[in-house]
């Protein structure tokens, strides 16, 4: 309660302490910009606006673009010192998720590309 | 935190003198608490990231069942992703009422998140009965399996945090807006951003892409 009045020490996530004022400001722009990334998403899934290899790309970098809005406007997760705890432990989480996610895709990738044919109806 | 003791400090307070950091004596309670639970939900997305591998893998393994472009609705889909993410953006405001500690205030926008969030789960939950009664449950593929999983988990925790959120307001109404309320209320506002947040993947991964295939 008190620390974040001498703006020393660390800062939770979720929590906007310095400008009061701005808080409702900040939830409302980070609605905006999250609504606008999911319209974006759906239309360009849906229409030829992308190039249609390049749909999947589009897409990624939408959700990453979205879920960025929401840690920074949401979540208040910045680049000040006091945020560095939060920040670290974020960015241990997303290695993770990282590894977990592309290694798997890329090991079964792989084994599925020397997998023996099989029978029509066993296969894929 | 060497890091921190690096940084120019804006007021003229030596840095080690600063809580949580060495001299200043412990971090507030709230911080840490609040850290701690960020660590949870971290770990929680970990969790999550299972999932959405296993998805990953098996989304093309239909076992000659129907595929997610037959089955997804995406116009359902747009509809329960604003339902989430307004719900993220009521629990917000509602989250900031209580910090200024105004009860009435903050009631409101407790009953329109979780107004939001059970629309989002009813429309859910609609889809999942449709599936299972076209034959499409989560045994038919493994597909399916990946699908019901994911999906389903992130609906579990969408009711735990609606079950959690009536007994926060249960918390506030009786205790009123106290240091231990607003603990417990921050860690909500994390958690149910946090869904928010897997939800943006799986409405890419599942179903944007699902149907695009």
């Amino acid at each position: 309660m008190d620390s974040h009045r001498h703006g020393l020490g660390d800062r939770t996530p979720g929590v906007e302490d310095y400008e009061p004022t701005a808080s409702y400001l900040s939830y409302t722009a980070g609605l905006g910009l999250a609504i606008l990334a999911t319209i974006v998403s759906f239309v360009v899934s849906q229409t030829n606006l992308l190039w249609t290899p390049g749909i999947p790309v589009g897409l990624v970098v939408l959700a990453f673009a979205q879920i960025g809005v929401h840690l920074v406007f949401f979540l208040h997760l910045g680049s000040a010192p006091d945020n560095t705890n939060n920040i670290l432990a974020l960015a241990f989480g997303v290695l993770i998720v990282f590894l977990v996610i592309t290694g798997s895709i890329w090991i079964i990738a792989n084994l599925n590309a020397n997998m023996m044919e099989m029978s029509a109806p066993m296969g894929r | 935190m060497t890091i921190a003791t690096l940084e120019p400090v804006p007021i003229a307070v030596p840095t080690e003198l600063a809580r949580g950091r060495g001299g200043g004596g412990p971090a507030p309670k709230r911080i840490v608490v609040a850290y701690g639970f960020w660590i949870f939900i971290l770990s929680d997305i970990i969790m999550f990231s299972g999932l959405f591998a296993a998805y990953a893998v098996l989304s093309r393994n239909t076992a000659g069942g129907p595929t997610g472009a037959e089955l997804f609705n995406l116009r359902n889909v747009f509809i329960e992703t604003m339902c989430l993410l307004f719900s993220s953006y009521t629990c917000g405001l509602g989250a900031l009422s209580a910090e200024r500690r105004q009860s009435g205030r903050f009631l409101v926008f407790a009953v329109l998140t979780f107004v939001l969030g059970a629309a989002f789960l009813y429309i859910e939950a609609s889809e999942f009965a449709g599936m299972v009664a076209k034959g499409a449950g989560p045994s038919r593929s493994g597909f399916l399996s990946a699908f019901f999983t994911l999906v389903g988990t992130h609906g579990v925790h969408v009711t735990g945090g609606l079950i959690w959120l009536i007994y926060l307001v249960a918390q506030v109404i009786i205790k009123g807006l106290r240091a231990a309320v607003l603990r417990r209320l921050l860690c909500w506002s994390l958690f149910w951003h946090a869904l928010d947040i897997v939800w943006v993947g799986v409405f890419t991964l599942v179903y944007l892409m699902g149907d695009f295939h």
